[in-house]
Formats: structure tokens, sequence, C-alpha cells
């Protein structure tokens, strides 16, 4: 990823920003790492996004097929629906700075 | 095809099978793939590894009553839709139809971001609830490979897949794994190493700028199999494998006879032509009349209202009929009746199973009482001379198993021994006529024999054979000293003996009239000598009458002299004595 594409979409998700941003979590029964994930993110969310965002968690246990719909191949999976474009981001989430690249929070080197 | 599998499953094989429907593969793995477990069907790029998992579930739906799960990893739904309806494969339907589940899985690289730990229970879940919602026994994962470029962390990829295939082989779901061929190994990332039960490898060879594909079952767990490479071929009804070892020597054989077209060659053929469903050869040189005796067995076919299918490899229909115009043969009505059907094709058109795979369906489509292949040589020489013997091997089984008689021409090269060129293809055949040129007198002349004519009386003579405008001909060739006599050498030779008799015709009656001049001389001798005698005869009576006449005379003097000089007694009964005495001096 070149960074001039990528600072151009951080300053467009800035402008977007003011929106609210959509997170589905999707993970795979209540298991450590789906719980690790889902504090990671909250976490990331309320420094970064404090009162803009919103968290789906979906268990694919409960509902297989939801999988389909976004793609999951891995779980746990965070799938940033809004803004777009769409990001997807696999793992429990634990190196923080990969995920704000991930989800266009801060542009990567 | 699903009581073939259950045949074909002996109490010794225990494993169960999963009977795949595709065309010939079903015989090489002696019933199907591993039923319950995972095969990897790896191979090059475009060598048919997603067209065979299709079509495995396509005829599991269709044919076997399995409904399947197709997870694509490189094509989408609608791609995969597109591309197998070429192969006649309504997969839309099937999918409408709940019988195949069609799931695109859709990996991007760029657009997926990791961080910390993860499995792949996204997947399972979306394969579990593809299976479930259609009760899928069977599945394609189509191809795993792109795993690998999508997702970093190969440790727990590899690990997830180890995981995968445990939980497939849990699952009781027939699968098929398709995987790019690697440099050094069979897949690129070693997928066999967790798929151990069948693996198959796809090849796509070019060989002389001809592409043939070919299919090998590098290992099946638990189960005997074929470990040759088979040809293999993409057709427009799927794809057929051409086992050419499993072909059974089983044909009916029919005691019926065909004749020829010329009616010298079926007298020398026992009198009645070839069997029907034989198999002929019909080797010569170049311009030695194959193709007009091929026409002539053709139109002598079509008389009898059967249908011929004449495969030219050399000649466009119209250059045919055109040149057998020149021998008093009109195929054209034949043609147009519908009897006679001409397919022409280069050879170098495509591949020799291509050409395979056309000539079956074309004879499966045309019922054809009669096949020709003019020349199949030039078809065998776009292939290696192996791959040449097995094409013409199946096709011929193909033939026998219909009862079709066919005719094979050949093409050799040189007069000498064209037997030994065609030693590969003779013991296939059934009749075997040579055709062969003979130079000398500053011309050529063609002749013909029957080599060999399996289960009939046939004739060992040479035989000319004349090509005129009323067509041909055979006429008995002389054999002289000087070799067999053909042409003007043969007329001449006629000329020659007819002089001869007539010479010798003459002779005799020159020497009968002489004969009988003697005969007529010695009767003339004869006479004049019995006239000679018979005057020897009357000089002898006369002297014989002088000499009695003289005696009496003698006597009477004596007496007359005794009795003149007074003798006594005894000396006049003495007479005989005197006469005698008397007799002395004279």
């Amino acid at each position: 990823m070149s960074p001039a594409p990528a600072s151009h979409r951080a300053s467009k998700s800035r402008r977007a920003a003011e929106k609210l941003w959509q997170l589905r979590l999707y993970v795979m029964d209540e298991t450590p790492k789906s719980q690790a994930a889902l504090s990671n993110l909250t976490r990331i969310c309320e420094s970064h996004l404090k009162g803009r965002y919103r968290i789906t968690v979906i268990d694919l246990l409960k509902h297989p097929q939801l999988a389909k719909g976004d793609q999951i191949l891995a779980t746990p999976t965070v799938v940033r629906r809004l803004p777009v474009p769409v990001r997807t981001i696999i793992g429990c989430l634990s190196d923080i700075d990969n995920v704000l690249v991930g989800l266009d929070l801060r542009a990567g080197d | 095809m699903k009581k073939k599998g259950a045949k074909l499953r002996s109490p010794a094989a225990s494993l169960p099978k999963c009977p795949t429907g595709i065309q010939g593969l079903d015989e090489i793995t002696g019933g199907g793939l591993p039923r319950g477990r995972p095969t990897l069907v790896c191979g090059g790029a475009g060598c048919g590894k997603t067209l065979l998992a299709a079509e495995f579930l396509v005829r599991g739906a269709t044919q076997f009553g399995e409904p399947g799960v197709f997870m694509a990893f490189e094509e989408t739904e609608a791609e995969l839709k597109a591309n197998v309806a070429s192969l006649g494969f309504d997969l839309a339907s099937l999918v409408r139809r709940q019988k195949i589940v069609l799931d695109y899985v859709h990996v991007e690289p760029s657009e997926i971001h990791e961080s910390g730990d993860y499995d792949l229970e996204g997947l399972f879940v979306r394969l579990n609830h593809a299976i479930d919602s259609v009760g899928a026994k069977r599945v394609v994962l189509d191809t795993l490979e792109a795993l690998f470029a999508g997702l970093r962390n190969e440790a727990i990829l590899r690990a997830e897949l180890r995981r995968l295939f445990r939980w497939l082989k849990m699952k009781g779901v027939t699968a098929v794994i398709t995987a790019e061929r690697g440099r050094e190994q069979l897949t690129r990332h070693g997928l066999e190493e967790y798929v151990s039960d069948c693996v198959i490898l796809l090849d796509h060879r070019v060989n002389d700028q001809i592409a043939t594909r070919h299919l090998r079952v590098v290992k099946y767990r638990g189960a005997l199999h074929g470990t040759n490479e088979f040809p293999f071929l993409i057709g427009d009804t799927g794809i057929s494998v051409l086992p050419i070892t499993s072909l059974a020597l089983n044909h009916k054989v029919s005691t019926k006879r065909i004749a020829t077209g010329i009616r010298r060659l079926d007298a020398m053929l026992g009198g009645r032509g070839f069997f029907r469903g034989s198999s002929i050869l019909l080797t010569g040189t170049p311009g030695t009349g194959k193709t007009i005796i091929s026409a002539n067995f053709a139109q002598a076919a079509a008389r009898r209202g059967e249908r011929v299918l004449f495969f030219s490899f050399e000649e466009s229909p119209n250059q045919i009929i055109r040149n057998m115009h020149s021998i008093g043969l009109r195929l054209e009505p034949l043609v147009k009746s519908g009897l006679i059907r001409f397919h022409s094709a280069r050879p170098s058109l495509y591949g020799l199973e291509m050409h395979l795979a056309t000539m079956f369906k074309e004879i499966a489509a045309f019922q054809p009482a009669v096949v020709i292949m003019d020349p199949i040589t030039s078809l065998m020489d776009s292939g290696t001379p192996s791959e040449g013997k097995g094409m013409v091997t199946r096709l011929i089984d193909f033939l026998k198993a219909g009862q079709v008689t066919s005719l094979f021409t050949s093409l050799t090269q040189g007069d000498h021994a064209p037997q030994q060129s065609e030693g590969a293809m003779s013991s296939l055949m059934d009749s075997w006529l040579l055709l062969q040129d003979f130079e000398g007198n500053g011309e050529r002349n063609r002749v013909l024999y029957v080599l060999k004519a399996r289960g009939m009386a046939h004739s060992n003579q040479i035989r000319e054979f004349l090509i005129s405008s009323r067509g041909v001909d055979l006429v008995d060739a002389y054999i002289g000293p000087s070799g067999v006599l053909t042409g003007s050498a043969r007329a001449a030779q006629t000329a020659r003996e007819k002089a001869e008799a007539l010479a010798s015709q003459q002779e005799a009656a020159r020497r009968k009239r002489e004969l009988e001049r003697t005969r007529a001389a010695l009767e003339r001798q004869i006479g004049g000598l019995r006239s000679e005698h018979a005057a020897g005869a009357e000089e002898l009576r006369r002297v014989d009458e002088q000499v009695g006449t003289q005696t009496r005379l003698l006597t009477t003097g004596r007496t007359e002299l005794g009795r003149l000089r007074q003798a006594d007694a005894s000396v006049t009964n003495n007479t005989g004595d005197n006469h005698r005495n008397g007799k002395g001096p004279s």
C-alpha cells in the first residue's frame, strides 16, 4: 500500500468520521479468543471513536448463514461496514497498531 | 454406471467407493473415489481440475442422488455456472432445485488485515452450513491454495487445513480438493501432506505442437488402481478418460459377409468378401489405389442400403467425389441420399484424443455399418507411436462393439517390407490387403494381394490391379523367372505364349503330315515288295513245274532207255536212286 492513497483515504475517513462507525465482530462461540477480540475492539474504539461507533457481535455458532454475507473465513473477524470502503481485520486484534491501520484510523508506514 | 461401480467393488477391496460418473475414471479407480474421504486433484493451469471437480458434483447430484457443495475460491458463482455450462451442465437449475450449493469464498489479500491469533472457523461454519442445508454427500474445494495467498500466517493456516481435512472425514463427505501443480512436489503448497487417501494428477502436455491431456492416479490408499497415464478429453458432454488397458475383448462376432464392391476381390476372399464387423487394413505406397478401393467399398455398402461414414484426413469430400468420377464411381447421389457421409479433418487440427472423441461422436450420431479411415497413418503420425496404436485399438474396440465394419488405409513409404512399418497396427486387424506397385519396362503397375484374412480361406495369389475409366478390375499376374510380370510385360508375355502355342501347333501339324507321308511311302514300298514277292513265288512254281516235267521226261527217257537196253528188274525197281543220280549231273 503506497502512503499517498492511504493518507488520502485517511483524510476522507476523517470527514466521514463525523458519521457513525458500524463495526461487526464475527466470533465463534464464547471462547477466550472471542472475548479478547471484543475487549480489544472496544478499547480501540473507545480511545479513537468515542461515541461514534456501534459494534454488533455475531456468533456464527448461532447464525451460521450470516458468514457468507461478509465473506467470513476466519474468526474472530472485524468488518467495518461504515464508513465505506468495507475493511476486514482478522484475528483477536491483539496488535493494536495493525488494527488502527486496518481500520484506517492511522495511515500505515 | 452405478451398477458398474457396485460390480467393481470386489469383496477384497473393502474400501467403499463413490462413483464419479465421469466416463472412464470409475474404470481406472475401480469404482470411483474413496467414499467419505478427501481426494486431491492437482495439475497445472488449464488442465481441467475445476471441470473435473464440477462434473463430480453434477453427476453426483443428477445420477447418484447425492447433493453437493461447491466451494469456489477463485471463480464467482456466476462465472462457475457459465464455465460448466460449456460441458452441458445446468448448474443454475441444480442450485435452484437445492441439489448443489455454490459458495464463492472471496479471498483478497489486500483487503484482509491480520492482527493476532485466529482460526478458520468462519470457513468451517460456512461449509458446514452449506452441507447441512442440502444434505450434501460431496464437497468440492476449488482451490484451497487461494488461502495461502490471502492469509499471511502460514502456521495457523496449515494447522487449520489439517483440522479441515479431519473434519471433512468426520463429516463423512466425499471431497475433491483441487490444487495447483508444484515445481518439486505435487502441489505448490504441499497439500498432499494433508490429503493422503487419493491423489489424481492432471497434465496438459504439448507434443509436436499438439496438446493432449493426461490423467494419472498417483495414489489410492487401500485400493488397486490403474497407475498408467490415461489421456482424457474435455468434450461437450463432460470429461471422458479413455482407458486403454481396461477394455475387454468380448465383442460379439458375426459370420455374415459383406462384398467389397470388386468381384475379383470377393473371389480372393473365399468368394464372399469380408466379415461384417471386422477390421480391415489396406496398406500401400502412394498412388496404389487405396482410396479407390475404399470408395468402391463405400459405394457397394451404400448400394446395399447401409450407411457409410468416410473419414478423410487428407482430401476434402468434394475432391474425393470428383476423383472417383474419373473411374466411373458416382458417389454424390449416395451422399445426397444420406447413405454416405464424409468427415474431413486435417490430422493437425487437434490432438489424437480430440480426433478420437470427434470420431466416436460422429459414429454414435450417424450409426454407420461401415467406417472408412483414409488414411489412418496420417492421423497416427500426429502422436507418438504408442499413442497412435492406443488410439487405433480403442477405435477398433469401439467399432467392433457396435459391429461396424472398418476399413483403414495406411500409407507406406518405399517398396520394401511394408509389413514391418505396419507391424504395430496389423495385429489389430482381421484382414490385411496389400497394394504395391512394380516398376519395370518403363512403367509402373499396381498389384494387390491378401496378406491375411482371419477366419476365411483366401487366395494366396498376386493379382494385378487395373484402374480404368470403367472402374477397377483384378487380373491374374504372371510370375516368371524374372519376377511378377504386370502391365505391358504381362501383355507381351500373353502374346508370346500365344505365338508359342501357335508355333507348336503348326509344328505338330507339320510333323503329322510328314509322318503320314513316310507311312504312305512305306505303304507303297510294301506294295512293291508284295508284288515282287508274288512274282518270286510264281517263278518258283514255274521252276518246280519245269523240274517235275524234266524228271518225268528223264524217267520216261530212262525207262525207255532201259527197255531199250533191256535192263534187269533190279535196276528197274531202283528208280529213286536213278532219279537222284540222274539229277546229280543235271
